[in-house]
């Protein structure tokens, strides 16, 4: 039980960094430190450092935060420690 | 009928609506009065949510600062919805597992001490107080203009309102009248976004339409935009950062962090029936925040477009900007700028002695600029315009319909009214529970409880309400400040408490304390002891503002995390490690099972 429950923080762990990470590339990467270049290549009528800092990444958020409540259900199945 | 007409109309059926769900719902119990009986579906918990965070500062106030700061302005955007990730993944499951009431309640738990769980309360009262200046300065621009008053009257008013609002329902009442504000704001807020789209693009959806071509042109708006308020000497719209890269960068984590550190957001968390329920909630709650959040964008720019050719209509024919019959004469102005020059937020001064209204940026850089405007007699730019003002004047603007221009004001009030009322429940349960029952007054009856509670909120709302008629930044700025405060004192404390077994009491005691010192001492520094104009002390650190790296106050948050982090972590090694039955409360709050319905904490 005691590995178990390592495991699974483990698994936890490893599913916050991973989203995480996309988290961290599409607002800090795309929207702020590489918007000047991205603002090169054109969205539409956007420029697309522009749209990553005004619109994409609230699109990634959204996203984001579904994926890990499906994913977080999973491990919480597959090392049983769901609820009911 | 004519428009004030209207507007009461609008505003009067859609309070009997909220009025009537609070009386509906009217809190019996203690429990019932803070987290609604924990039974709350996570689709409307997530749309309640959302009503409660977006404020008058999201409502009223950030389309207006987006148009001024451009590019920029995307700090807002990002950091209000980016710290749903962060509270969705690292906080909201763990918190609602421990299942308790409150923040401070945690914090005092895990940290084995009362006197953590006082320190919490503290930042709290700090953070959430901050909080609602932000907010009464909000409703001072609706109530101003809704009720044709100048704006410190307007504060006023909206002071009362906002009290006997509270104080009615609790959270239970709040849950159910919040999801038909959330309603009636969503639509003030993109009724007419989608009318201003059609018009300047072709396209009913503003996310679209600000990446399309003005209607009738192979011009992109935005570069339109562009052109036209680099002409007119302001910073391209498209590319201009907030101060420096480094400054919009510490900006945005300052209000990701504090978001995920804000109590009364974090409170909502406790509502929902499972661990399972507290992770998709927040979910929820961002889509319904990024319907707002996506359209204001386009609503900033459209405005900023529509503001520019209200008083100079060669931007959209494409005229001479500085030919001197293109600038409108002042007493050929529209209605809506006499409607808010009554409220004292929107000025004309008549520098050239011309009559027409001149609106440009008189401080650039570019010389060109300055050159024209000489040469054609400007003398300065002669218009005011409070930035916090636009979204709500925005529909007026672009000559809507009365009823679409009732329907904002009804949102305003309806977005400005439902947060200040969620954040006095967060500051009485603090004050009345977790400080008064908890620490001095243990045999504290229910009734006594709610009474203080009351007390309480009668307290804050009036601070609030003084230091929101001299407001340290416009709406938006002020609730920014407060984010900072969460960021560098709560957000830090329960991350600690989560994910570090090891954290003792004293470190995360010496966190909270350093984190909310320095940040608080940075913002005073600019901004005034408390906020009180003048007591300004930057001389102490050698007069320049953003001394530290070029990093405004607004964003200092996150250093002050840093900050509390370190501190955290540094002082734990001078002290024991925290008991074993804290590691153990720790592993089962990492655990979904055996989460409980959250019962009474008495």
């Amino acid at each position: 039980m005691q590995h178990d429950s390592q495991a699974y923080w483990k698994a936890t762990l490893g599913l916050i960094r991973n989203v995480l990470i996309v988290w961290f590339v599409v607002s800090y990467g795309f929207g702020i430190l590489l918007a000047p270049m991205l603002n090169n290549i054109s969205l539409g009528g956007y420029p697309l450092g522009f749209w990553f800092a005004q619109q994409g990444s609230i699109y990634v958020f959204v996203a984001l935060i579904f994926f890990y409540a499906k994913q977080m259900g999973k491990i919480d199945e597959k090392f049983d420690v769901h609820e009911d | 009928m004519s428009l004030q007409g209207i507007t009461y109309l609008v505003v009067g059926i859609t309070f009997a609506l909220y009025i009537g769900i609070a009386l509906w719902a009217r809190a019996g119990s203690t429990k019932e009065f803070y987290v609604a009986g924990g039974g709350v579906h996570p689709v409307l918990n997530g749309m309640a949510t959302g009503a409660d965070w977006m404020s008058a500062a999201s409502f009223i106030s950030m389309a207006g600062l987006i148009a001024n700061m451009g590019y920029g302005g995307g700090l807002f955007l990002m950091g209000w919805t980016g710290g749903y990730v962060l509270l969705a993944m690292l906080l909201a499951p763990y918190l609602r597992k421990f299942g308790k009431f409150t923040v401070p309640q945690f914090v005092g738990d895990r940290f084995y001490s009362k006197g953590a769980s006082t320190v919490a309360v503290i930042c709290l009262l700090a953070a959430s107080l901050t909080y609602i200046i932000g907010q009464m300065t909000g409703v001072g621009v609706a109530f101003s203009r809704f009720l044709g008053v100048s704006n410190s009257t307007g504060i006023f008013i909206g002071m009362g309102i906002v009290f006997m609002y509270a104080v009615f329902g609790g959270m239970k009442g709040i849950t159910y009248t919040q999801v038909a504000q959330y309603c009636v704001l969503i639509l003030a807020y993109t009724v007419p976004a989608i009318f201003i789209s059609l018009q300047l693009t072709g396209n009913p959806l503003p996310q679209l339409g600000l990446g399309s071509n003005m209607a009738g042109t192979d011009v992109a708006l935005l570069t339109k935009l562009d052109q036209v308020v680099t002409d007119l000497g302001f910073g391209k719209y498209t590319t201009m950062t907030r101060l420096s890269t480094l400054n919009m960068f510490v900006y945005t984590v300052s209000l990701m962090i504090g978001t995920a550190g804000l109590p009364h957001v974090i409170v909502r968390f406790f509502t929902v029936p499972k661990v399972k329920d507290a992770r998709s909630s927040a979910g929820w709650a961002l889509v319904f925040i990024a319907i707002l959040y996506t359209t204001a964008p386009g609503v900033a720019a459209m405005a900023r477009l529509n503001l520019h050719n209200t008083v100079n209509p060669a931007v959209m024919s494409g005229g001479d900007l500085f030919s001197a019959e293109n600038s409108i004469k002042y007493e050929d102005r529209p209605d809506w700028m006499k409607r808010w020059e009554v409220t004292g937020l929107l000025k004309f001064a008549d520098k050239n002695g011309d009559g027409r209204i001149q609106y440009y940026n008189d401080k650039t850089s570019n010389q060109a600029v300055l050159d024209k405007a000489a040469a054609a007699g400007w003398t300065g730019s002669e218009l005011s315009v409070n930035r916090d003002i636009m979204v709500l004047a925005n529909p007026e603007i672009a000559l809507l319909p009365n009823w679409v221009i009732a329907l904002v004001a009804a949102g305003g009030l309806a977005a400005a009214l439902s947060t200040a009322a969620g954040l006095l429940l967060a500051i009485s349960s603090a004050i009345s529970h977790d400080l008064l029952k908890e620490k001095f007054m243990p045999d504290l009856s229910d009734k006594g409880e709610l009474m203080a509670g009351k007390i309480a909120m009668a307290c804050s709302i009036m601070l609030a309400g003084y230091l929101g008629l001299n407001p340290p930044d416009f709406a938006a700025g002020t609730v920014a400040i407060a984010f900072g405060l969460a960021a560098s004192s709560i957000f830090p404390a329960l991350m600690l408490g989560i994910f570090s077994k090891t954290m003792n009491k004293e470190g995360a005691i010496a966190g909270m304390l350093s984190g909310l010192g320095i940040t608080m001492l940075y913002v005073f520094a600019h901004k005034g002891i408390f906020f009180i104009k003048g007591t300004s002390f930057l001389g102490l650190f050698g007069g320049e503002a953003n001394f530290f790296l070029g990093i405004e106050p607004n964003a200092f948050g996150a250093i002050g995390a840093i900050v509390n982090f370190a501190v955290a972590f540094g002082v734990k090694r001078m002290f024991p490690a925290p008991p074993e039955e804290i590691v153990h409360l720790v592993e089962s709050v990492r655990i979904p099972r055996g989460s409980k319905e959250i019962g009474g904490a008495h």
